[in-house]
This record gives structure tokens, C-alpha cells and sequence, in this order.
């Protein structure tokens, strides 16, 4: 209410729009100094644990993915298990026609994309619980259609060729390193959507798609455009999956335990902030390493703990770092500053006496 | 006569795809809720019919007296408590939740009674014996009398929602929630026996199908789950009848697929589901949806 007082009391020039309420410049520093550490990784610790966070990485992608699926466009997708299998596959079909699966990566993450377009048409026509339902249904017609394949294997799968050629410290180091490209691009990828036009049309959507259709937003176009980029970045968490199994199972890889673990660790971290994917692959990966002999109690925990972070704490574990610290590592939304306040104490401490 | 077998045949299993999907539409009719754990919960409804049935060794058809009546208390606590709190906040909260509790039980029940297939009243004659029609087509009475049940829940929901005092409260609730509370119906509570009805049906489909089929802990989704939605979609949503027809369509669909190829029986269904999806998303009957 004051915020908007404030506003619209003075004249527009007199105001200064940020992007956080600190300064970002050392968070981008230390972002930069976290990739750079993880890239030299692979010359420090053992073979072992590099497997374990490539793991990670694949969780942390389809957990983004997730969230940019329903924490920004309101996509409750169930069948993102889809994208999974197909980024595997085409990694697959391509190292059996003589591509290295590194090189088949990129080619993978683009057909994809491209695969997520009749996809999309097919269960656009379904709204919220029907759409999650359909897009399950379309992941097991997709692997269906694989298995009827013998040349990839058919419903058992088969090893990827293509790697005997590495030896296998630098075959984990490469996978790693593949991992690590896949999991920054998806992640800058998405804060720079979120940050630009898209991530204003996905705000007005959230809020009120009635108005923001009403005001010329084309909803349509921007949840596609979603659709097609969360496929993108399944698809090449898929295709990291693959190599670093060095096999492709279509029950595996079409799993839709895959998008327990997205939709479970994207909750547990917060919906709808970049930052609450990565506090839940955290996370969960704690509690798969912990549990890791005890079979599936790590998904039945998660799931559980999902559900009550749901019901009770809708922007999960990120969301209460947030709310007492006012903290973004990756802000897109906009601070509004008075001409005359210079420090943020001052001006929350004015919100707060004028009541906000 | 294989093909007019298998059209028999897909007739009589859509009697039970309907059933699966009668709780399904339901839910989704009253209270917008689409419940993802519903596979989940028949397959549950199944396994406490097979601990019941083994531990106090009544017959096998008892087991629904029991089981039906449980489920039904179950749906109307689970409504009342997390579906609800989750309703209260949003659609897609509701989404997170039964998919949690799907995943949740799924698992839970893969640890608790491994993966191993049930089923339920092998050694009972309705289940295993079956009539000739002319020399070829061979009819299991279980199926018969399975399809006999789908349509008389069917008919009684349908009868039930449209000419009892009770029914016409819940459409009440369901078209207008505000305005039915301020003409003194305490919505949650309608919501509640809306969700118990549900289970009930939840719970004669589970056992059901363990008793044509076998239940596994993935049952739950990989069949009831999918085939139920794709019964409904086929059929038309928020229409009983359509329903029926939904899993008709789809039964026939699956058999006939099988007869090209008997691995391809659930795929043909599916490419069905896909083809209604997009010549006519309202469904085949032709009421256009309401979502």
C-alpha cells in the first residue's frame, strides 16, 4: 500500500529501479568462483564422488525445469519422464550410427526441443490436472512406440557404444564435465528468461491470467515457449543420464520416478525461485546418499516431506530464507528506490513505519 | 470370429475401465480435484482385501462389505483434512499433493510387500470359469458381472446426483460453492461424502481388477490411473455416461490391438486416446467440457 503511495506520489523520474535490494555484483563473482571450482574438480577428488554430484546435476536440471514448468507457468506436468528418456535415446541412436555421445549432447537437446512442439500441441488442449494426467499418458505412449524398436534395443535397451575408446578416469572426468556445462546453461538460461520479457508475461500470468490475457500477454505463446525450453533441458539431463550409465533402459530412462524427484526436490527448495531447486537437490541428495541401502524410503521421505511443505509452507525451504533476509542470489524481479534513500534499512524501516 | 471376440471382449473390459474411471470423473466433477493418487488408492483398496481376506479367511466376495465401507471412510477423512487444506490454497497444490501421495504409497507399498503380483480369489469359480458363445468366443463370467456392476454404479450415481435430495446438494456445491454455503450447506462436508463416494467406487475397482488381473504396486498408475483418464477423456469430461463409453472405447481399442499384435494392446489404447485428444477434445459425447 505505501510502496504504491510512494510511487505514485512522486514524479517517475525520482525513482531508481533495481534488480535486488544489495548489490549483485560480488554474487556474480561468487557464482563465477563456483563454477570454476566445480570445473577443476575432477583434478582434486576421487572418480567416485564426481559420479555422485553428475547425479546431482542431472536432479538439480530437471528440477529447474520443473520449476520453470510450474512454479513460473502454472504447468503441473507429470510426464517430463518424456523428455528424459528421449534425450537418452537420441544420445543412443545417434552413438549407434558412430557420433561420440559427447558430441550427440547437443544434437539431442535440440531435437528435443523440436519434439516438444506436437508433444505440446497434443496436451495443450488440457487444462491443469487433465494436462498433468495427459502429459503421463503421452511419456508412456512415447516409450511404448520405443520399445517397439529392436534396432535400439527394444524394451530391454542396450549399452551406449561410442566410449570404450576413453579411458575411465577421463570418461568420468568428461561426463562430469558434461554434467556441470549442461546444469549452468540450463540455470543461465533460465534466470535470463525469467529476467526479460518472458519473466514479466510468466509474473502477470501467475497472478491473474484473465488480465494478463486482457492486457495483450500471449499466454499461449509464453507457456509453449516454457514447454519447449523445460523439454530442452530434460532432454539433456536425459542425455547426460545416458552416458554417465553408459546404457539406455527405455523402463529406466521413462521413469516417472524422474519426475517425482524434479517435482519433489523443486518443492522441498522453494517453487518459483531459481535458488529452491538447488536447496532441494541438496537436499535430496542427502537423503538418497543416507538412505541409499534402504531402496525407495529416500522417495517415500521426500514425497512426504513434500506434501507438508506444500500444505504448510508453500515457498519452501528457499522461501524462508527470503523472507527473513530479503536475499536473492539470482533476482529477477525489481526493487523501486526513492531518490533520497540510499541505504535499504532506511527505506524498509520507512515502509515499516508507514505501516507496509 | 477373432475380431468379433476381441470387440466382446473390449466391451466387457470396458465395464472395468469404467469403474476405474468413475471415482476419477467424480472428484473432478464435484470438487475440480483431479486425484493422481487415484490408481494408488484401489491398488491399497486390493492389498487390504487380500490381508483380509487371508486373516480372517471369509469368503472372498465379503471382502468387499468390508473394503468398500473402509475406503469410503478413508476418502471422506482424506478429503476433510489434506485435500481439503490443499484445495484451500490452490489447484496446483492439489496437483502436488496427490502426486506426493501417489509416489508415497506406490513405494511404500513396494517396500512393505515388494513387487511381487497378487491376486485376489483365484480359486473361485466366477473368476475362473467361462461360457461358450458358438465354438470360438469364450466369455469369463467375472467379466460379465464386473460390466453388470460398472453399469449399475454408474446408473446409480447418475440417479443418485440427479433425482436424490443428497445428489442435488452436491451438484449445488459443485456449481457454486458460495452460493449453496449461503443457502446453508456446509460444503466441506458435501465435498467429504462426494470424496467417500468416490473411494467407494476407488475401492470395488481395485479388487476388481485384482480379481480379472493381477495388482502390482505400479498397477496403480501404469494401469488404473492411465486407463481410468483415458476412459474420460475419450468419453467426455464431467458425462457418467460418456464415461462408459470412454472405457468401452478403450476396451475395444486395446483388443483390437492386441489381435494385430498382442504387444501392442495398451499402445493401441493410448493412440485412441491421442486420435479423440485431437479430432475432438470435448470428448465423444458432445457436450462441450466445462474446464
Amino acid at each position: 500500500m505505501s510502496l504504491i503511495t510512494e510511487t505514485t506520489a512522486r514524479p517517475a523520474g525520482k525513482l531508481r529501479v533495481t534488480r535486488s535490494r544489495r548489490n549483485v555484483a560480488w554474487t556474480g563473482a561468487g557464482a563465477l568462483i563456483v563454477v570454476v571450482v566445480l570445473a577443476l574438480l575432477p583434478y582434486i577428488v576421487y572418480s567416485g564422488t564426481t559420479s555422485i554430484i553428475v547425479q546431482a546435476f542431472i536432479v538439480l536440471t530437471l528440477a529447474s525445469m520443473w520449476n520453470l514448468l510450474a512454479g513460473y507457468a502454472g504447468l503441473v506436468s507429470v510426464g517430463q519422464q518424456v523428455f528424459v528418456g528421449l534425450g537418452a535415446y537420441f544420445v543412443l541412436i545417434l552413438a549407434i550410427h558412430g557420433t561420440s555421445p559427447f558430441a550427440a549432447l547437443p544434437v539431442a537437446v535440440i531435437a528435443c526441443a523440436v519434439a516438444a512442439l506436437p508433444l505440446w500441441w497434443l496436451v495443450s488442449r488440457l487444462r491443469s490436472g487433465y494436462f498433468a494426467i495427459a502429459t503421463w499418458v503421452l511419456a508412456a505412449t512415447v516409450m511404448l512406440i520405443i520399445e517397439r524398436f529392436s534396432s535400439i534395443g527394444g524394451g530391454t535397451g542396450m549399452p551406449l557404444p561410442g566410449l570404450s575408446g576413453l579411458s575411465s578416469v577421463l570418461l568420468t572426468a568428461y561426463t562430469y564435465w558434461a554434467g556441470l556445462a549442461v546444469t549452468v546453461v540450463a540455470l543461465a538460461t533460465m534466470y535470463l528468461l525469467l529476467r526479460g520479457r518472458l519473466g514479466l508475461v510468466l509474473t502477470a500470468i501467475r497472478d491473474d491470467e484473465v488480465a494478463a490475457r486482457s492486457s495483450g500477454a500471449r499466454v499461449g505463446l509464453a507457456r509453449l515457449l516454457v514447454f519447449v525450453v523445460a523439454g530442452a533441458g530434460c532432454g539433456a539431463a536425459g542425455a547426460v543420464l545416458a552416458i554417465s550409465q553408459l546404457q539406455v533402459q527405455p523402463g529406466a530412462v521413462f521413469s516417472v520416478q524422474w519426475t517425482a524427484e524434479m517435482a519433489f526436490a523443486t518443492i522441498i527448495g522453494g517453487l518459483g525461485t531459481i535458488e529452491g531447486p538447488i536447496i532441494g537437490t541438496a537436499v535430496y541428495m542427502v537423503l538418497q546418499q543416507t538412505l541409499a541401502s534402504y531402496n525407495a524410503w529416500y522417495l517415500i521421505i521426500l514425497g512426504l516431506v513434500a506434501i507438508i511443505i506444500a500444505l504448510w509452507s508453500r515457498r519452501g525451504l528457499w522461501g524462508l530464507v527470503d523472507e527473513h533476509l530479503h536475499f536473492r542470489l539470482f533476482p529477477v524481479g525489481y526493487w523501486l528506490w526513492p531518490e533520497d534513500v540510499s541505504r535499504p534499512s532506511r527505506l524498509l524501516s520507512r515502509l515499516r513505519r508507514s505501516g507496509a | 470370429m477373432a475380431w468379433v471376440n476381441a470387440i466382446i471382449q473390449g466391451v466387457l473390459t470396458g465395464g472395468l475401465y469404467a469403474l476405474f474411471a468413475c471415482g476419477l470423473s467424480l472428484m473432478f466433477g464435484v470438487m475440480k480435484v483431479v486425484n493422481l493418487a487415484h490408481g494408488d488408492l484401489a491398488v491399497v483398496a486390493g492389498y487390504v482385501a487380500i490381508g483380509v481376506i487371508t486373516v480372517t479367511r471369509i469368503p472372498v466376495l465379503w471382502s468387499f462389505l468390508i473394503v468398500v465401507p473402509v475406503m469410503a471412510l478413508l476418502g471422506y477423512v482424506l478429503q476433510r483434512t489434506i485435500i481439503q487444506s490443499a484445495l484451500d490454497r490452490s489447484v496446483l497444490t492439489t496437483l502436488i499433493v496427490t502426486f506426493g501421495l501417489s509416489v508415497v504409497i506406490e513405494n511404500g507399498l513396494l517396500q512393505f510387500f515388494t513387487a511381487n503380483s497378487r491376486a485376489i480369489g483365484t480359486d473361485l469359480a466366477l473368476v475362473r470359469d467361462s461360457f461358450k458363445v458358438g465354438s470360438q468366443i469364450q466369455i469369463g463370467y467375472l467379466l460379465v458381472v464386473i460390466f453388470a456392476v460398472a453399469v449399475v454404479v454408474l446408473l446409480g450415481l447418475q440417479y443418485f446426483l440427479s433425482a436424490s435430495k443428497y445428489g442435488r446438494l452436491i451438484r449445488a456445491v459443485a456449481d457454486d460453492r458460495e452460493a449453496a454455503q449461503l443457502a446453508g450447506a456446509d460444503y466441506r462436508h458435501v465435498f467429504g461424502i462426494a470424496a467417500a463416494l468416490a473411494f467407494g467406487t476407488v475401492a470395488l475397482a481395485g479388487i476388481s481388477y485384482g480379481m480379472y488381473s493381477q495388482l502390482q504396486p505400479t498397477t496403480g498408475t501404469d494401469t488404473i490411473l492411465l486407463f481410468a483418464f483415458a476412459a474420460v477423456v475419450i468419453g467426455g469430461l464431467g458425462s457418467l455416461w460418456g464415461t462408459l463409453l470412454g472405457g468401452v472405447v478403450l476396451g475395444v481399442a486395446q483388443q483390437i490391438g492386441a489381435q494385430i499384435n498382442i504387444s501392442d494392446e495398451v499402445l493401441a489404447g493410448y493412440i485412441v486416446f491421442l486420435a479423440v485428444l485431437v479430432l475432438r477434445p470435448q470428448g465423444l459425447t458432445s457436450r462441450r467440457t466445462q474446464s
